[in-house]
Formats: C-alpha cells, structure tokens, sequence
C-alpha cells in the first residue's frame, strides 16, 4: 500500500479517515516499510469492518496485518452490545483461540544442549502432531462438555497439570459465557479423540533458548535470563474450533437479512450481540477457546513428562499462554467513559498493561507477557503490554509474521529435506511428521518477525522483553 | 487433470471441472484432498455418504467440501473417488477411500475449512468450474 494515501498519525500510526458508509475511522499500526509491503487488501478490509455495527473508536490492524477471510489477519474491533454492536466469526477466524504458551525449564543452553537429540526425539514421538493425529486422551460425550465449559482447569482437575500453571493463563485458563449446548454434535465428534495434539501447517513445538534481553526489570519479572531454555508450544481448538467457525460462518449468514445488517463480504457474516443467533456463537466460540486452554494445557502436561524424564534436575514452570484468535468481553475505557466491549482479535494478541487484575501477581506491575512466535527456525519474541496499548488498542499486539510467499511457491522452491539439514547447519533441530509440510513452512516464505515486533514496540502496542532462538522444532 | 489447486494468500484455492455441476463438484473433492494427502494413493476401499443442502449451488458446494472434511477428521479417512447428485439445492455425495495412513498417503497439511472466498460454481465453454479458496 502507498502510506502517502493515509493520514499519518505519527511514524507507526496510520489512518483512513471515516467517510460514507464506516462508522468509525480505520487505524493500522505499522513502520512506513511494512506499510509499502502490505497487502492492499487490507485497506479495504479494516474500512468493510468500521462500517459493522456498534464498532467503538476505530477498525485497527497490527503491524502483521494480511488478507484474511472478512476481517483482516491482525485486525482488532470492539463492538458495543448496547449500541447494536455485533459479534462475527469472521472477526476470530477458524481456529479458535489458536495462541502460544512458553514454559520455563529452570535450565541453561549448557545444561540442555547434550541431551538436546533425545528431548526432541521423545517430544516428536510423545506429543501428537501431523494430519489425522490422535491424542492421548479419549473423551467421553459428557467429558467432552465438561472441558469445554471448564478449559485448562477442567484438565487441571484431571491431573494434566498444576494449579499453578494456571495463574500463567489468561482469564486463568477458563473463559466465562461457554455454552457446549451450542456446540454442534458434528464438532464435538471431531474433538473426542483429537484431545492435546498439536495440529500441523504452521503449529509447533520448540526449544529455545533466551538470546537477548532488551528489558532487565520485565524479564526479572518473568523469571528470563540470558541463556534459559524455555519451551514454547503454538497450536488451537483442533477440529472442534474449526467446525465451530464453519457452522456458524453458515448459521450467521443466513439471518444478516433478519436484522437488516448489511456487510461488505461474505465472510463479515455477524449477529447482533444481544440477538439469540450472536448469543449462541458467542457461547460456542467461548466453548471453542476453553478447548484450545485445554488442549495447550495438556500438551503442557506431556512436555512437562517428557522434559522432566529427559532432565530430572529441570522443572517446568509457566511463564505465560496468550490466544491470538478470540472475542472476549472486556472492559475499556472509550472516550473517558467505561465500557463492557466485545473485543474481536483475529491474529492479534491480548496485550494488557500494568495493572490489570486478570494478571498474576507478580507481572502486574509490569504488564501482560505477550508471545509472538516466529517462524520455525526463526527467532521468538516475548514483550510485555502497555498503558499506552490499552487506550490504543484496546490492550492488542501483533501474533507473528504472516506468511511472505504461498504454500505452493514454497513447496517448488524448496524441499523438505534441504530445509531441515540447512536449519540444522544453523544449529535448530527439527522433527517433522511431514516433509512437504515443512517446505511450506520454510523460514523464507515468512516475512521478518523483527520487523513486525519492533513495529509493535514502537508503535507502544507493547515493548520487547526478550528475544529466543530455537534450538530444535517438533513441526505437525 | 480434472481438477487444480491454486495460490491465496496463506492459503490454497481448489477448482474441479466437469461436463455438469455434479461432475465439478466430485473433481473439486479430488483437488480438496490433494491438498491434505498424496490422493493418488488413497484407494477407494470404503464409501461413505453425505447429505447436505444450501440456498444456492455455491453454498451447496462449501457445505459438501465441509461435511467431507467432518467426515475425515471424525473417522480418520481420506478419500479419493467420488460422486454427487444434485437435486436443486440439495446434494447426495458418496466418497470412497480409505483409513489415513501417515507413510503410504503422505499427509501434507489439515485443512481447517472450505471458505466463502473465490467462491464460485460457474459455467464456460460447456464446462462447469467449482472452486473455492480453503482455509489451512
């Protein structure tokens, strides 16, 4: 996109002015270079969003911001449900809650590097990933709605975990308003076995290790010194998220007509919050995010098993689990008045700043750890939210790089095999259930997450912490 | 090749050609699961069927991609052969295939779902093109 075409704020704020039909003025937070690779699409697909219905503020989008399906990849809304705002699927996306969690090992490169091999052989063999995986755990139908009502705890409750890991979730791992009865029979079946696995495309699982720190007292907070290993897992709600958003892509279509809402693109389909059709999607959506708690809490569980077997002398510890694809009730001040929003990330991160009491003690001082994941092969970033974010952005951040090249260019460019052994001559090991897979997801087809997080950082949407490198990758 | 995939974005777009709406509509099947596994070595030992019905043929098309999808994530199948009635807004498909066998079909990718995106159930030169961009 051509920057001289928006109204520059200042050198990372970028704005489309409110004109005909938008409601509200569309905001994209990026560097003047990300904004002359950005996709034009995205222009026209945060001015479709400020056109929606009870939408607050602005349309925003990250700095990572790409075409996506109605609402733009990195697009962040919040819609009032007292002025006839609406909730729509295609403000959260297919895969529901889809986030990354970083654990703590308690130990060094040093300590982990000579036993590297094993550890990545046995999380390769010992925590589900790839097409068609089966997890560990067999849910029975009543099961099944437990977890979806009662997410990361519920697996606590099971034994998958401690309790402890789940101060380190947001909304301590359980999202109030889920409702499995509006879960369909269709998406449940395709959750019963697919219980802590990982997914495959760009989900994963790796070990990294701390390369720097740009800010002393917030990774202090966080328990990060130079040099720690950490483990950091990226996958969602599996195949019940993703029948979720195809059901209610349908089942929100259908009644645009019925509250006379007209959108832009189909995929804008949405629902009056305080509508029985908004209701039932917004409590299954919630079902669909406790279920990505679940599911990342039971991985958790496996790599702890599995870490502590490799490394008795370690102990898994939580630094932090943020989901990059929800709608949550939160509240926010708009225009010095406070309100209950229904905050839509689709590809961005909750990014809360200091203060907030859905943080555990000991990082509100400091703010919400937000986790960007790279690439496989690529750095990691670890970022902590902002005071400014929260009147910004209603407290948002980016989610990750976002693809440079498509899945097919990838595949004749590269194969798979080459990937792995170039990756592994940069020192990052990895297992792969699929070497086609892998071509696709070749560092190179990615854009640079540096750029993006440093845009973040200086845009005050949130501000770097601490940079990891991966020292081997489980891939899907 | 009756069938195609082709680029979007971050995500892959699949097409199926046929003298009739039905016969595009088994072909973009084909090209569906092309894109999750090798579908030349997925043999047609098991047949499953699917019912489904939309308001237009372009949201029947989504709602047969997406009950196959079901299908295969529910049952650990994958399919290969396929073939569709279509009676106004409502379809009969049957599938055949197989149980997923991660070496001998060599899995790619998931595919999260078929989309409203580029999608279209069109008619040129006597040939009926379906097609729609996945989400994976």
């Amino acid at each position: 996109m051509d920057p001289n075409s928006f109204n520059k704020i200042n050198d990372y704020l970028w704005e489309i002015p409110q004109k005909g039909e938008m409601r509200v003025p569309g905001r994209i937070f990026a560097s003047e270079k990300l904004m002359q690779e950005m996709d034009e699409k995205v222009r026209e697909q945060v001015t479709n969003v400020a056109m929606l219905p009870g939408i607050q503020i602005a349309s925003m989008a990250m700095p990572d911001a790409h075409w996506g399906y109605g609402f733009p990849i990195g697009g962040v809304a919040a819609f009032d449900p007292d002025e006839g705002g609406i909730i729509s699927m295609g403000g959260v996306g297919f895969d529901i809650s889809c986030g990354v969690r970083t654990m703590k090992t308690g130990l060094t490169r040093e300590v982990v590097m000579p036993r590297l091999q094993r550890l990545a052989d046995q999380f390769y063999t010992g925590v589900p990933a790839g097409v068609g995986s089966e997890g560990l755990i067999k849910l029975s139908p009543t099961q099944l709605d437990e977890m979806l009502e009662g997410g990361a705890a519920w697996a606590v409750k099971k034994g998958y975990g401690t309790k402890d890991d789940l101060e380190y979730i947001e909304e301590h791992g359980r999202v109030d308003g889920a409702e499995p009865d509006f879960v369909s029979e269709t998406a449940k079946k395709r959750q019963y076995r697919e219980m802590g696995t990982l997914g495959s495309g760009n989900h994963y699982l790796e070990v990294q290790v701390v390369a720097d720190i740009y800010d002393e007292q917030a990774a202090l907070a966080m328990g990060l010194r130079k040099n720690d290993v950490v483990i950091s897992v990226h996958c969602g709600s599996r195949g019940l998220g993703h029948q979720i958003g195809t059901d209610y892509l349908k089942s929100l279509a259908y009644t645009l007509q019925k509250y006379k809402i007209t959108i832009k693109d189909r995929e804008l389909a949405c629902a009056p919050i305080n509508s029985p059709e908004g209701q039932k999607y917004f409590g299954a959506m919630s079902a669909g995010i406790n279920c990505a708690l679940a599911n990342r809490q039971i991985i958790t569980h496996l790599v702890r098993e599995i870490f502590t077997r490799v490394f008795p002398e370690g102990h898994i510890k939580m630094l932090y689990d943020t989901s990059h694809n929800t709608c949550k009730v939160e509240t926010h001040v708009v225009h010095g008045q406070k309100k209950r929003l229904f905050v839509h990330r689709k590809g961005a991160t909750r990014s809360f700043g200091p203060g907030q009491i859905d943080l555990p003690q000991e990082y509100r001082h400091i703010g919400q750890p937000v986790l960007i994941g790279g690439t496989m092969g690529t750095s990691s970033y670890i970022l902590v939210g902002t005071e400014e974010g929260m009147n910004l952005a209603f407290g948002s951040a980016c989610h990750g790089a976002g693809r440079a090249m498509s899945r097919t260019q990838a595949k004749k460019k590269w194969h798979g095999r080459d990937v792995v052994r170039e990756l592994e001559e940069q020192g990052v090991m990895v297992r792969g259930h699929s070497y086609s897979g892998i071509a696709e997801e070749a560092p190179e087809s990615y854009k640079d997450v540096t750029e993006v997080v440093d845009a973040s950082h200086h845009a005050n949407l949130a501000r770097k912490v601490a940079r990891v490198k991966p020292m081997a990758c489980v891939k899907g | 090749m009756h069938y195609e995939t082709f680029d979007h974005e971050s995500d892959i777009g699949i097409r199926g050609f046929g003298g009739t709406i039905a016969e595009a509509f088994e072909n973009v099947a084909v090209a569906l699961y092309s894109v999750m596994v090798n579908v030349h070595r997925v043999r047609p030992k098991e047949r499953r069927i699917v019912k489904v019905s939309a308001p237009d043929r372009e949201l029947l098309l989504v709602e047969w991609l997406n009950a196959l999808l079901s299908q295969s994530d529910i049952e650990r199948m994958v399919f290969s052969k396929f073939e569709v009635k279509i009676n106004d807004t409502s379809l009969i498909g049957t599938a055949w295939g197989e149980m997923l066998d991660r070496e001998r079909h060599q899995p790619h990718v998931e595919v999260k779902g078929a989309t409203y995106h580029m999608l279209s159930v069109q008619e040129r030169d006597n040939v009926y093109v379906a097609q729609c961009v996945v989400d994976v």
